[in-house]
């Protein structure tokens, strides 16, 4: 017996010392790469839009590798946009290895920063020419790309609300089809005329739906942003929640289904605008650009395109994902890192980007492509959101952002619901967010 | 185990017997390393964490004492959390015990198509949930859904369930108590299947009538499955997540946002893992709590079975 025990105990010291052996090499393992000449690149990006997203990328990659022999890239489709910040976050705190290149959210910029995750880009963008390469992206979509005297990342896949409308609707009920509402009070006329009920009263057709679940503040930016003011601060630990004009674009999103009765009350669902939309249960929607694609594939009408409307006009924030290089990979990923950014923000890729999600160019000159114009010869809708560029406004980013749009969205919604009014809810998210920015310096 | 040899040697026997006793030791060790690897040291290192700030402010973990306790309990957003989950706790555990000890009651006689039904109560607990929170997003969608369609017939407004905040924990409520009450049925059919004949036939020979021995046999002798099936449904209540992401996201305005969503929340989108640890560490104090209890009441009270 005692023998025994004796050795089974050897034993198990045996067993530990070798699952503690198989576990070290374990660790090393991964390390070794290819060949010393060439580089394997890790590129995380988010799927956002309907339609084949992972498709596309592998050609442009099979596209970027066959330029560039030595460079290999491994692409990751990292689930929705919160998941790869997630991945990448966690990555980073658990001392692991980030990916080379990632496709982020523009508006993740100051907690990457804050996280110390990316690195800036200012000595790339130098070598290709400064202000020359930088000057051919839309100043809209590089608004969240400069913090601290750096720019942090480019545009890839970015995008503005737009309202979509129903041309045969828009005909039928005595309107002019050829342009969306200008501004607010358009829209709730327009909306009116649109809406149908029934013989028993119950409502057919809404004339307007906008959704208000998820990000309830993008949509609602747009009412903000076309009313003339925003409620993004000057600095990054600043936001405008409580003001009067903000709270008025609050009272025009909220009256919409309380008093001007155009749209259904309580939560409408992001996923459910374009079903409802095609399906004729809505004769104008609020999404985004980059369901364009998508919503023409599945209308069995003619479909307009146009901007979303505030009190004074037009007005939209931006949107969308921006190309990030990682912080603390070697010296020649990050070489190779940098030449698989430009190639993926360069004219012809971004052309052809925009052409198959709907997405907008991050770069003018994709406009004047030969693809792009014959593309928008035929889809002459593709071409409002990036014309609607000059009505943008920067989407609400701030330290902690994921928190300080919660408050926004919070306020949103509490209102949307009548659970509060404009001005207590968004003083309740002001001194939210206050509360949060008091922990960042600027 | 053979019989101890006859021996003088006293040295001998000491030794013998000192590996005897740290057999059963050695015996649990795998166990007991899994337990302490995988439960008791992330629950010590989750309540060393929620001693400090962590978050998109500060970095670098800063000492804090009970500070991100201290926020929590003045978070407005944390008290409609913990109020969400008690109203979920309340209205799941009793409506679902109660609803499936009276279908095991019914699939308990003798009915045509009998596998039929049983299998038509338990489908809902094969679903994933993730699949079935799918199914009821689509079944809540305003206007069109199914539920909508069903309660227009009876000339009901359409609602729109998930996104007023009056309905939609009460939404989220109905899909948990539809998900989980086939398999406390199962629970209770077995239950009353193993109940001993002799008694019942005692019974309605002294006159029992069939509610008298329902209140009197039927429902003491199944004491320990309630006790079982209420355990389950207690912590099912409190690890409510995927149907509140899938289906709200906690929202309208927080009005369904539950203590394990909003960690998730809390750690992997607002990356603040201090308060995260802290609302782990009440989460994990409170399911402590009430399976201590439960252990000791069962213990006291004894069990019929």
């Amino acid at each position: 017996m005692k023998l025994r025990i004796d050795r089974l105990s050897r034993s198990f010291v045996f067993l530990f010392l070798l699952s503690a052996l198989v576990t070290s090499l374990a660790a090393c393992g991964p390390a070794a790469s290819p060949t010393p000449s060439s580089v394997t690149l890790t590129f995380y990006y988010p799927v956002a839009v309907p339609g084949p997203i992972t498709q596309i990328i592998d050609g442009y990659i099979a596209k970027f590798e066959q330029q560039n022999p030595n460079i290999k890239v491994n692409a990751v489709l990292s689930g929705g946009y919160p998941d790869t910040l997630t991945k990448i976050e966690t990555t980073i705190k658990g001392g692991g290895t980030p990916p080379d290149v990632a496709v982020m959210l523009s508006t993740d910029l100051y907690s990457l920063v804050d996280s110390n995750a990316i690195q800036p880009l200012d000595d790339y963008i130098n070598t290709a020419g400064g202000s020359s390469f930088t000057s051919d992206f839309y100043p809209a979509f590089l608004a969240n790309s400069n913090y601290q005297g750096h720019i942090w990342s480019l545009p890839f896949q970015r995008s503005t609300p737009v309202l979509y409308y129903n041309k045969d609707m828009f005909q039928a009920a005595g309107l002019d089809p050829s342009h969306g509402p200008a501004n607010f009070a358009e829209m709730v006329a327009d909306a009116q005329k649109l809406t149908k009920t029934d013989a028993s009263g119950n409502t057919t057709t809404w004339g307007l739906e906008i959704s208000s679940d998820g990000i309830p503040y993008w949509l609602f930016q747009s009412f903000v942003i076309g009313g003339g003011t925003n409620v993004v601060g000057s600095a990054p630990n600043q936001v405008m929640f409580n003001t009067p004009q903000v709270a008025q674009a609050l009272q025009d999103f909220a009256d919409l289904s309380t008093k001007d009765k155009v749209m259904p009350t309580g939560i409408l669902q992001w996923a459910n605008m374009p079903n409802d939309f095609v399906n004729g249960k809505a004769a104008m929607i609020w999404h985004s650009s980059g369901s364009l694609t998508n919503i023409l594939k599945q209308a069995k009408f003619n479909v307009g395109v146009s901007y979303t409307v505030g009190e004074k006009g037009y007005g939209a924030p931006t949107g969308g994902g921006n190309i990030y290089m990682l912080k603390g990979i070697p010296a020649d990923h990050q070489a190779a890192a940098w030449k698989f950014i430009q190639f993926m923000t360069s004219t012809d890729i971004q052309a052809d980007w925009s052409i198959n999600t709907g997405y907008i160019p991050g770069r003018k000159s994709s406009m004047d492509t030969q693809a792009m114009k014959d593309y928008i010869a035929k889809t002459p809708q593709a071409a409002v959101a990036p014309q609607g560029l000059q009505y943008a406004g920067a989407e609400l980013a701030a330290h902690d952002n994921a928190q300080i749009q919660k408050a926004l969205g919070d306020a949103v919604q509490a209102v949307l619901t009548g659970k509060s009014t404009p001005a207590d809810a968004l003083a309740a998210a002001q001194q939210q967010a206050d509360q949060i920015l008091s922990a960042f310096k600027n | 185990m053979r019989l101890r040899p006859r021996t003088p040697d006293t040295r001998t026997e000491r030794r013998f017997r000192i590996g005897a006793a740290a057999l059963p030791y050695l015996l649990i060790a795998p166990t007991l390393l899994f337990v302490a690897v995988f439960t008791l040291f992330p629950a010590i290192r989750v309540f060393y964490d929620s001693l400090f700030l962590q978050n998109q402010a500060v970095q670098e973990p800063q000492f804090t004492g009970f500070g991100n306790y201290a926020a929590l309990f003045q978070d407005p957003t944390f008290h409609q959390v913990i109020i969400n989950t008690v109203i979920y706790v309340f209205a799941t555990v009793p409506l679902s015990v109660f609803l499936a000890l009276v279908l095991a009651l019914l699939l308990n006689q003798k009915l045509r198509a009998l596998g039929l039904y049983r299998l038509a109560f338990f489908y809902p607990t094969i679903l994933p949930m993730v699949s079935a929170a799918t199914i009821w997003l689509f079944m809540y969608t305003p206007g069109y859904g199914l539920v909508n369609v069903f309660i227009e017939f009876f000339h009901i407004q359409s609602q729109n369930w998930l996104g007023d905040p009056n309905l939609a924990l009460i939404a989220l409520i109905i899909l948990g108590i539809w998900k989980q009450t086939g398999y406390f049925m199962i629970f209770y059919l077995a239950g009353l299947q193993g109940l001993p004949h002799d008694i019942f036939e005692a019974a309605s020979l002294d006159g029992a009538s069939a509610i008298q021995s329902a209140r009197y046999l039927t429902f003491p002798l199944l004491a320990g499955t309630t006790l079982f099936v209420t355990t389950i449904a207690v912590v099912n209540a409190f690890e409510t997540v995927d149907q509140i992401y899938i289906m709200t996201g906690g929202g309208p305005n927080n009005a369904t946002s539950m203590l394990l969503f909003n960690l998730w929340q809390t750690l992997f989108s607002f990356l603040d893992n201090g308060k995260a640890s802290a609302i782990s560490v009440i989460l994990i104090a409170v399911l402590l709590i009430f399976t201590v209890t439960n252990f000791l009441y069962t213990e006291r009270r004894g069990s019929y079975e």
